[in-house]
């Protein structure tokens, strides 16, 4: 993996971007502290294809990578309001 | 040993003796069973039947003995930590490795160094003199010194100001060692099939059974096994035999490359560390130089090399040893590392009841070996963690106690 598709600048070198983490279910706020140490530190570390949040550094754009952590490489990268990518991000809206 | 060389030099009939015996048959049921032949499990299969006297136990390895992280690590051992916890953890670990030799009658080719950890911002500096004092208080001999005494001890650094980071100073760490990584799995993985401890390798784990909260055994590639106990200790895939047993970890897995260069003269005693170029450095018994950086960019379950890392690695190693341009890189590789969110690794009882966990040591656990197997042993033996590993418990993320150790982890990550 040595090219990343970005959304938004196109196919850019990989050292343009940074990892942020799994696209988890964030709790409600008023959700305990047992339930936000579970988003806060736990992470399902699949073997596999996984939805993860990357940023493009130089434009401080944020977009969502589908990846293969066995294979190392890009499944697909979709916008935050791509309809693709809707139901994984529909727990994250507080109500 | 040399002697049983010299005497049986004409005797094309005699063989060394085999250090382990072939793999036995896969009993039904066993007292322990410790997933993963890692230098972890097989340090506590050997306490667990030494201290304890429990030696119905079976260690099972998916791939071949010490394989994984224990034959990919830098060998370096050394206890300049920065929590208490930490240093007291690392202290008795270096004590154990020290008599380890003589303990398994395998020689582990101890050899003390040294080990200076560069500062070259201020940050570091503050950040040395922390660690310094908190070892100090804990009988662990390490001082923060200047370039003067960095010059005296390795001449062959570049301290020039004209360079990028110039060395303002170094954490200085007298008993850091370097350890034949090798030796020491199976130093451990003969003396404890002597005393009765079984060793199955190629032997994957493919499930964990379980009645209700309770760990009853695991399903293998060669049937299903039941034990009293079960300890993973599968650096490189904990999450994976976590999600088995029905539990999460806050562990992300990410490759940690290391290279060697071609065999040189010995020229370099001490080991070399810095934390703002992302670089550590020794050289082996073999003259080789052993290199390491950063852990990766992002999580991935695979083993390759990449040209970025050594790129990267080479243009600060030459930072501190110019001369070093003309010399070949031989050998690249990775290891899987499990990386917690406060570089501390995770250690003791889990949510699923007569199931324990040695996970979670992301760039730092050969240097562990010894204390692993002694506590773990403990633990198991008697079903609670002992004082050592307390800190280090899997629900210490739910209580929000983390343990910092990021600030002594040998490279910034």
């Amino acid at each position: 993996m040595k090219i990343l598709h970005c959304p938004l600048n196109g196919p850019r070198n990989i050292s343009e971007f940074a990892y942020l983490g799994e696209v988890k279910s964030a709790p409600f706020p008023d959700a305990g502290t047992v339930e936000w140490a579970d988003f806060v530190f736990m992470e399902r570390n699949p073997a596999g294809p996984v939805h993860e949040w990357w940023i493009h550094l130089a434009t401080n754009y944020v977009f969502i990578v589908e990846r293969d952590t066995r294979s190392d490489t890009v499944l697909g990268t979709y916008r935050v309001d791509d309809p693709r990518v809707a139901p994984l991000l529909a727990g994250q809206v507080a109500p | 040993m040399p002697f049983a060389l010299l005497r049986n030099r004409r005797r094309p009939d005699v063989r060394p003796p085999r250090i382990l015996p072939d793999r036995p048959a896969l009993a039904h049921t066993y007292d322990v069973i410790i997933v993963g032949g890692g230098g972890h499990g097989l340090a506590t299969a050997y306490y667990l039947a030494k201290h304890h006297g429990i030696r119905n136990v079976a260690v099972l390895e998916r791939g071949y003995l010490a394989g994984g992280n224990t034959a990919r690590n830098t060998a370096i051992v050394r206890s300049n930590y920065l929590t208490p916890e930490g240093v007291k953890f690392y202290a008795e670990s270096v004590r154990l490795f020290k008599q380890l030799s003589h303990e398994l009658d395998f020689n582990i080719m101890y050899s003390e160094r040294g080990h200076l950890t560069l500062a070259h911002t201020d940050a570091a500096i503050r950040t040395s003199r922390w660690r310094a004092e908190v070892n100090k208080h804990l009988s662990v001999n390490s001082e923060l010194i200047g370039p003067d005494e960095i010059r005296r001890i390795c001449p062959q650094l570049n301290l020039s100001n004209e360079v990028r980071y110039p060395v303002l100073g170094a954490l200085y760490h007298p008993p850091g060692a370097i350890v034949r990584h090798d030796a020491v799995a199976w130093g451990y993985a003969a003396a404890a099939s002597r005393l009765g401890v079984e060793i199955h390798v190629d032997t994957e784990v493919t499930g964990i059974l379980r009645e209700g909260q309770r760990a009853i055994g695991v399903e293998t590639s060669r049937g299903r096994v039941h034990a009293g106990r079960i300890l993973q200790a599968v650096a490189g895939s904990s999450s994976r035999l976590a999600d088995m047993a029905g539990f999460r970890l806050p562990i992300r897995t990410i490759p940690l490359q290391a290279c060697v260069s071609q065999p040189l003269k010995p020229f370099l005693d001490p080991i070399i560390v810095s934390g703002s170029l992302h670089v550590y450095i020794s050289q082996s018994a073999r003259g080789e130089l052993v290199m390491g950086g950063a852990i990766d960019p992002y999580p991935l379950y695979s083993s390759r090399s990449t040209l970025d890392f050594t790129e990267g690695l080479m243009g600060h190693m030459l930072e501190l040893f110019p001369f070093l341009a003309e010399v070949k890189v031989m050998r690249q590789w990775a290891g899987i590392a499990d990386m917690t969110p406060d570089f501390s690794p995770i250690m003791g009882l889990t949510p699923v009841e007569n199931y324990f966990i040695d996970a979670g040591w992301g760039t730092w656990g050969f240097k562990a070996t010894p204390v692993c197997g002694t506590q773990l042993a403990a633990t198991v033996a008697h079903g609670r963690p002992t004082t050592l590993i307390e800190p280090f418990a899997l629900e210490r993320f739910s209580r929000f106690v983390q343990l910092g150790e990021r600030g002594a982890a040998s490279v910034g990550h």
